[in-house]
């Protein structure tokens, strides 16, 4: 047995087993089954990748059933294992794995835990599936699994009305993507003739310049395709225009947001075009279009980050800016610093949020971090693991040695740069600013969390932590953060609460996330973007284009530095105004008013949506409603029927007198008119 | 000669008299139940009548199973008058009305 069945299927056993018989074999049993199933996944899928690093492996498919066999239609479950899936495969396992364990320790006072390792464990299948797809169609299954699947783990507490919302939202959100994605899939096998992957990889190049019909338009045949399958990575991806949903995900619990909303599902788009890149090449409109919206997020998202208190929202913002950067990696024909940033991401991601989430279980579910300050000494551990994770994401590093996020951004950026087209140039210097932004919040939520003045007092969380409300807590606290909307009483003091270190399964994750934190990119940036190790690496499975891997390393020297420099800046600031001089964020609000409330708002993007889809769907919905419903169908239909019958029923009642000898005139009456008809007309 | 026409008329005098005490008749149910009576004694002359008239039977048999059937029902129509008059104190035919819709 290959495998890959077994890194595939483990975890469907174990969700199917947890999810149904949760109640019987108790919490205990599931949290070891799903979390063993996916350490043996974890387990396996290290070699295989190391295999591939090694050159030593060809890619293969293994054959797993029939699916659809209907006419020209023919697809097959099938695995196919390359340099591509076996990348994911890591990301994927090893994340999950961890994530699992991590939520033993998390999810401990929760009532229904078995539900939630089952819905994990169902998640890692539908995204091993998905990465794992060599067809078109299977890779559609797997979208839909992990969108389930986020649904399902964001909607995880269904008794907050807010969390309900988040889950339907985010459904509804990757709805529109998903809509894209499936006219893609239809497209292309109208256009292919077939869904398998590597057949249409092939034929794509053969389609360049043909045109086709589309809503009444003739338009670039590839083009087309690859726009819309782009809707669908955008959807999933949470990339500008369809991200909305991705911050209010963060209402799950933060091990689903850390392996769903960080690592794994929200990459699947930059998967897919990475998979498909051979089919983006053949349209250098639609990988123009990917480098545009790419940089656009990234800027975007950067921008509102830095206004966001919760701490859970800022690292969201921060994992769309960093999608963004993929995404215009792979725009720019850099489909190898695509992946490879996916990779490093990944961990430092999914490390900053699972450090997130020790910050918030020390602190009693408190997740402002107005409210927090002073935790570097009571929680050191988280801490550090924390530190090691802004490290990454803000790329620090000099002459080759560096942290996860110095070599895969800069190589991001630099081939952005020695792309050479107007957009790549453009979106390197978006991505420049993006990247002294990145750092800038990103030392904030450090500076805030861990540094200055305890200010735990003026949590209601915190407050019912140690229950009775805190006394000495007089003085108000100066706005020491730029981003309230709404001033909200900050006291300082610790208000008699002692946060606590997370248990041992909370900081073994962290401690082996920390650790892909820091040396994947140093280990693994020569497979990924190296020259020719990469198209050895690669080896075909992506577009991989040597010669701007070559052009890459021949930028500038200026072009070099600059992410170096901007993270410095960026830390200087965040240094100044968070930790030197605790007033300059309020004085800046007050100096652009303006500025503050555009990125608080989002940039106003749900207000937008609420004005252009929102209301006129309700407006819509009212009419039918009202007018269709109420007043047409109801009132002729139904209702009529029943105020007909109303009607009846009071004459008839009228009729009934109750006098014997009205009934007897009936009678009567009727006896007559019986006796005519026999006399007159029957005869 | 009295032929059959006329005992067809008195039986057709009897039963109009007997039509009209049910309808005209406000006063008490006593009445209403004679007047019923009188109405099945309309039909018994009509079957007695046509009987001899036919030189067949089974008419004035039927008029027999016709008399034992009112006697019963005069019977039980009392016998309810008489509980009904416990339970209203009346038997104005106007009080009777519970079976109004």
């Amino acid at each position: 047995m290959h495998p890959i069945l077994l890194i595939v299927f483990l975890p469907l056993v174990a969700a199917i087993f947890a999810g149904l018989g949760g109640r019987v074999i108790g919490k205990t049993a599931s949290k070891v089954i799903t979390t063993g199933a996916l350490m043996v996944g974890a387990l396996l899928s290290w070699p295989i990748f190391f295999a591939y690093l090694g050159g030593s492996a060809q890619a293969e498919v293994v054959p797993v059933l029939k699916f659809i066999q209907s006419g020209a239609l023919d697809v097959d479950w099938a695995l196919r294992v390359d340099a591509l899936t076996a990348v994911m495969l890591v990301v994927v396992t090893t994340v999950s794995s961890l994530v699992h364990l991590y939520s033993w320790g998390y999810m401990e006072e929760d009532p229904s835990q078995p539900r939630f390792f089952a819905y994990l464990s169902l998640f890692s299948f539908a995204m091993l599936m998905l990465v794992t797809a060599d067809s078109l169609v299977q890779m559609f299954f797997g979208w839909e699994g992990v969108g389930l699947a986020s649904y399902l783990l964001i909607g995880f507490w269904y008794h907050k009305p807010s969390a309900n919302v988040a889950a339907l939202k985010a459904f509804v959100v990757n709805r529109v993507g998903d809509f894209g994605f499936s006219l893609g899939i239809f497209g292309t096998f109208l256009v292919f003739g077939t869904v398998s992957i590597p057949a249409i990889l092939e034929a794509a190049p053969g389609m360049s310049g043909s045109t086709i019909g589309f809503a009444g338009l003739r338009v670039d045949t590839m083009t087309l395709l690859c726009l819309l399958l782009f809707v669908g990575a955008m959807g999933k991806s949470a990339q500008l225009g369809l991200h909305t949903w991705l911050p209010d995900a963060m209402e799950g619990p933060t091990p689903v947001s850390a392996l769903i909303h960080a690592a794994t599902m929200v990459t699947a788009g930059v998967f897919m075009v990475c998979r498909l890149s051979p089919m983006f090449e053949v349209s250098p409109d639609a990988l123009t279009v990917v480098t545009y919206v790419g940089a656009a997020t990234a800027i975007f998202a950067a921008t509102v980050a830095v206004v966001q208190t919760d701490i859970k929202r800022v690292i969201a913002y921060s994992t769309c800016s960093q999608l963004g950067y993929m995404f215009f990696a792979a725009g720019s024909g850099a489909y190898g610093a695509a992946m490879f940033h996916l990779f490093t991401h990944a961990f430092f991601k999914a490390l900053l949020f699972l450090g997130a989430g020790s910050v918030i279980h020390s602190m009693h579910h408190e997740q402002d971090m107005r409210h927090y300050g002073a935790l570097r000494k009571e929680i050191p551990y988280t801490f550090w693991a924390m530190v090691a994770g802004t490290l990454a994401i803000t790329g620090v590093g000099i002459f080759g040695i560096g942290f996860a996020g110095y070599f895969s951004k800069d190589a991001i950026l630099e081939s952005a740069f020695a792309s050479g087209t107007v957009a790549g140039n453009l979106s390197f210097w978006i991505g420049a600013f993006a990247a002294l932004l990145t750092s800038f919040y990103s030392w904030r939520l450090i500076f805030l969390t861990f540094f200055g003045k305890a200010r735990w007092a003026g949590s209601e969380h915190v407050q019912h932590a140690v229950h009775h409300v805190h006394e000495e807590a007089g003085e108000i606290a100066d706005d020491s953060d730029s981003s309230h909307d709404h001033p909200v009483k900050v006291h300082e003091g610790t208000a008699g609460y002692h946060p606590h270190e997370s248990p041992w399964t909370i900081l073994v994750p962290l401690a082996l996330l920390a650790l892909g934190a820091i040396f994947s990119g140093l280990a693994f940036h020569e497979a990924f973007v190296g020259a020719e190790a990469g198209a050895h690496f690669w080896h075909g499975s992506i577009a991989f284009d040597a010669h701007l891997a070559h052009a890459m390393h021949e930028v500038p020297l200026w072009v070099k530095y600059t992410p170096l420099a901007v993270m410095l800046v960026g830390l200087a600031l965040a240094y100044r105004n968070y930790m030197a001089k605790p007033g300059a964020p309020a004085a800046f609000v007050a100096m652009f008013p303006h500025l503050h409330r555009f990125l608080m708002h989002k940039w106003y993007f749900d207000e937008f949506y609420d004005w252009l889809f929102v209301r006129p769907s309700f407006a819509i919905g009212r009419i039918f409603w009202k007018r269709g419903d109420e007043q047409t169908i109801d009132r002729f239909g139904p209702h009529g029927a029943a105020v007909a019958v109303g009607i009846g029923n009071k004459v008839t009642t009228r009729l009934q007198s109750g006098y014997v000898y009205s009934y007897a005139l009936v009678m009567l009456l009727g006896l007559i008119a019986a006796t005519s008809w026999v006399f007159w007309w029957a005869s | 000669m009295i032929g059959l026409s006329h005992y067809l008329t008195v039986a057709a005098i009897l039963f109009t008299i007997g039509v009209l005490g049910i309808f005209l008749n406000r006063r008490n149910i006593i009445l209403m139940l004679m007047a019923i009576e009188l109405i099945l004694l309309a039909v018994n002359i009509n079957l007695v009548a046509f009987s001899a008239y036919l030189g067949d039977v089974t008419g004035q048999v039927f008029a027999m199973f016709v008399l034992t059937v009112a006697a019963a029902e005069a019977a039980i129509g009392l016998a309810i008058l008489v509980i009904f008059f416990r339970r209203r104190g009346s038997i104005a035919v106007d009080d009777a009305d519970r079976m109004r819709g």
